[in-house]
């Protein structure tokens, strides 16, 4: 360590944690309470990680399935827009930490109470996205259809859905990154995660946290991305958003803001 | 600006109900009920400790649980008292994080067991740290002595693990009195602990060792009696002094096997600290940790778990009620 | 001399925060031990949105004019949005410190995404037809900011102010992580009692509906021609 030099001791200190954070996510360490056991390496983070992504994977799932059924009936429908457009503004103003410590209060901890706490966070995004694409399903295209003699649901299916895709993407890919950040916190409600290292500090150390941290970050920006990657290789070449002609009833700045985008 | 009358009226009334809250507070009703106080030995009320305001301001730290943070306060509350400049830290760790403050100086004391301390300072054994509390301690008091750090004379209470159950859990399985008589019956149960007691010698390791059981499963949970409560866990690590211990609900077993080390509190202090504090701090201390039987712990410890009152509360109506403080 | 007495309470029954549960007689008599948590939350809040709001605002325009600069700072922001809050306040410990300098670091961060995506968008939504009449009547590009683009754009302006705003109260609850206190804090103390959620919890969500029902009022007030979308 050098001596003297104001800037060089707090810089390597920085580094030396980083370090040190990092070497715990690779190499398992005797634990800070016990040495004879041993916290952090490559097999239990890669365990914690598994955990986090089938809450997460779960958790969305469940929510898109709600969702995206939910948002096409009533945009095809015209109705619920109050709820649709505002179901993202309320979701806003809880707070993912009382979201979960509401289910853990008044429902329970494990598995399932914290999973469905999550559904319910990923439901907005995907509900707002898929009404207002719904909508905005050209009333000439529908009208064609009607037609052509689809009843509702198939103009649901084989019309309004596929031309809805990409923006009910764009909501998932809000959901799911929402859904993998906040799942750091599970374990507040006794469910393993990437975050448990955090919540469960004592015995993981402060390299534990740190490493945590860092690991879950690396997972929520591969999530983001993979995600976005995916949805331009789905995106059918004429419909890349933007593209379409938004209905006269709403203004073009209702579509950008009310969709959520990251 | 009619437009902005609803929010901001809101918003009033939201600061106006906290204010007559935080008003408030020196009104609340006392909390009658109850039977039964505690006699023990009053201590002399505390008398300000000439000079004590000219010296360094004390750091008092603790760990993260409910018996710490009450013993911090309790510390802390009475130093002030006695006319020293006192600072909390409270919250601060596990025993490690502590003990690291303590040693680089960040903190000035805090309480520790004796047992945690010769176990996780000095890596004795946990089936070789001695069984008496009072040896317990002289080896605690001698070790520490060579880091420079004052070990003072334990509480009278011990707050070691006691396995619980709950009274129908022990019911259906035979009502054990000991933990060694739980052998064979507990394939099927769930057992729950702080996280870190998984992999401590000093807590689920040992039990399953010593005892040779064999648990269903861990649960980790920081919440204690809540897992019982809600069917997560059926037997759980609680500690002697718990609150919930005291409302008859659940069933505790002897540690027969003495698995065990002695859990006396000492007040770990660094030397430069305890002579700045001369024999008068150090008897003020030494006062109002006397009446801290197991019952009275207990009570503190109910206080603050079962009636949701802040250990701040807790920690200066203890001294008022012992009559340290007016 | 009075013999010491400790009161032992009788436990045997139960009472409603034992049991965790709702219980309003507790609520009233404990509503003060949320008082410093909620002014600490509402500073967490209003502070690091006042300097994300300036901050984002100032490299909008700047992107605005300069239209190379908004690629990477779009891919900032989008890289940034991808650290869970939490992680991030860890992150930023061994480099600043634990406390309420940290927390904002981390909430000034997460302000700027949400202001600078909407002030950049609003400014290009503003129509092509103003900026040309505009320029027409002999506006400077300077008058033409403030005098077109600004105003027009203030909608979308203002709906990413609400948008960072009821956001930062959401990650301010876990500002505790970095030590800078906030109702978090108080939540997660006792995290299986009913009450202490229902009111550390029902004063966030509170808080972050009034602060946006605070912004959605200025709005109407200053673009009094646009009936603003709620």
């Amino acid at each position: 360590m050098a001596k003297g030099g104001d800037v060089s001791i707090p810089l390597a200190s920085v580094f030396s944690e980083f370090g040190g954070a990092i070497e715990f996510l690779f190499k398992a360490q005797p634990s800070d309470l016990d040495p004879n056991t041993k916290v952090g390496g490559v097999s239990e983070m890669l365990g914690l990680l598994l955990n986090h992504v089938a809450l997460s994977g779960a958790a969305v799932a469940i929510g898109t399935a709600i969702a995206i059924p939910l948002g096409l009936y009533l945009g095809h429908h015209g109705k619920g827009e109050f709820a649709a457009i505002n179901a993202s503004n309320v979701g806003r103003a809880i707070p993912t930490l009382v979201l979960l410590t509401v289910f853990i209060a008044y429902i329970g901890v494990g598995f399932v109470p914290i999973m469905l706490a999550l559904a319910l966070l990923a439901l907005p995004p995907v509900l707002t996205n898929t009404w207002v694409a719904a909508r905005q399903v050209e009333r000439e295209t529908v009208d064609a259809a009607r037609g052509m003699g689809m009843t509702d649901s198939q103009i649901i299916q084989r019309v309004e859905l596929p031309l809805s895709l990409p923006t009910i993407f764009a909501g998932i890919r809000v959901a799911a990154v929402n859904v993998v950040a906040t799942a750091t916190i599970a374990p507040l409600g006794s469910v393993d995660s990437l975050g448990t290292p955090i919540i469960s500090g004592n015995v993981y150390g402060a390299d534990g946290r740190l490493g945590a941290a860092i690991a879950v970050s690396v997972l929520t920006l591969a999530v983001s991305g993979a995600l976005a990657a995916l949805q331009r290789a789905i995106t059918p070449k004429g419909l890349k958003m933007g593209a379409e002609k938004p209905r006269r009833r709403f203004s073009p700045n209702l579509r950008r803001r009310e969709t959520a985008t990251p | 600006m009619k437009a902005l009358k609803t929010p901001l009226a809101i918003l009033a009334a939201l600061l106006l109900a906290l204010g007559l809250a935080a008003c408030g507070k020196d009104e609340k009703k006392e909390k009658g009920g109850g039977a039964g106080s505690q006699q023990s030995s009053s201590g002399p009320p505390i008398e300000k400790v000439p000079g004590a305001e000219s010296k360094p301001t004390i750091t008092i730290g603790s760990k993260n649980f409910t018996e710490q943070y009450i013993l911090g306060n309790i510390y802390a509350s009475a130093l002030k008292a006695a006319g020293f400049k006192v600072k909390t830290s409270l919250d601060l760790g596990s025993e490690v994080v502590a003990y690291k403050a303590l040693k680089q100086g960040e903190i000035s004391a805090y309480p520790e067991y004796t047992g945690t301390a010769l176990t996780a300072f000095f890596k004795v054994p946990v089936l070789k740290v001695p069984k008496e509390p009072a040896p317990a301690f002289e080896q605690v008091k001698t070790r520490l002595a060579k880091q420079q750090i004052t070990a003072l004379p334990t509480t009278p209470f011990e707050n070691t693990f006691r396995l619980a159950l709950s009274k129908q859990k022990a019911q259906e399985i035979g009502n054990p009195k000991t933990t060694s008589e739980l052998k064979g019956k507990t394939a099927d149960l769930k057992i729950s602990g702080f996280p870190e007691c998984k992999k401590r010698v000093d807590c689920l390791l040992g039990v399953e060792k010593t005892y040779g059981l064999k648990f269903g499963g861990f649960v980790a949970s920081e919440e204690k009696y809540d897992v019982i409560e809600n069917g997560s866990a059926d037997v759980i690590f609680g500690f002697t002094t718990d609150g919930e211990l005291t409302t008859g609900k659940y069933v505790t077993v002897d540690d027969d096997k003495k698995l065990f080390p002695p859990y006396n509190v000492s007040l770990l202090m660094r030397n430069e600290t305890f002579k700045e504090i001369g024999p008068e701090g150090q008897k003020v201390i030494e006062n109002v940790q006397k009446p801290l039987t197991e019952k009275i712990m207990g009570e503190l410890n109910s206080r603050v778990d079962l009636d949701k009152q802040e250990p701040e509360k807790v920690a200066s109506d203890y001294l008022r009620e012992a009559g340290f403080t007016k | 001399m009075t013999l010491a007495q400790v009161q032992i309470q009788k436990r045997e029954g139960g009472t409603c925060e034992a049991n965790n549960g709702f219980c309003p007689d507790w609520i009233a008599d404990n509503l003060d031990r949320y008082v410093d948590p909620f002014l600490q939350h509402v500073f967490l809040t209003v502070t690091s949105v006042a300097i994300g709001f300036v901050i984002a605002f100032a490299l909008a325009l700047l992107a605005h004019r300069k239209r190379w600069l908004l690629p990477p700072l779009s891919a900032s922001s989008q890289i940034l949005y991808g650290i869970p809050s939490v992680a991030l306040f860890l992150l930023l410990l061994p480099i600043t410190g634990r406390g309420s300098v940290t927390g904002l670091i981390a909430l000034v961060s997460y302000t700027l995404i949400f202001v600078f995506v909407n002030v950049t968008t609003g400014l290009d939504g503003v129509p092509k037809d103003s900026v040309d009449a505009a320029r027409g009547m002999g506006l400077t590009e300077r008058q033409l900011l403030w005098r077109v683009e600004v105003p027009l754009a203030l909608p979308e302006i203002f709906a990413g102010l609400r948008i960072a705003t009821t956001t930062t109260v959401g990650l301010a609850a876990l500002a505790f992580f970095a030590g800078a206190g906030g109702l978090g804090e108080e939540i997660t103390r006792d995290k299986g009692f009913q009450s202490n959620i229902a009111v550390a919890g029902g004063l966030a969500v509170l808080l972050a509906l009034v602060l946006d029902l605070l912004i959605l009022s200025v709005q109407r007030v200053m673009t009094p021609w646009r009936r603003a979308a709620m």
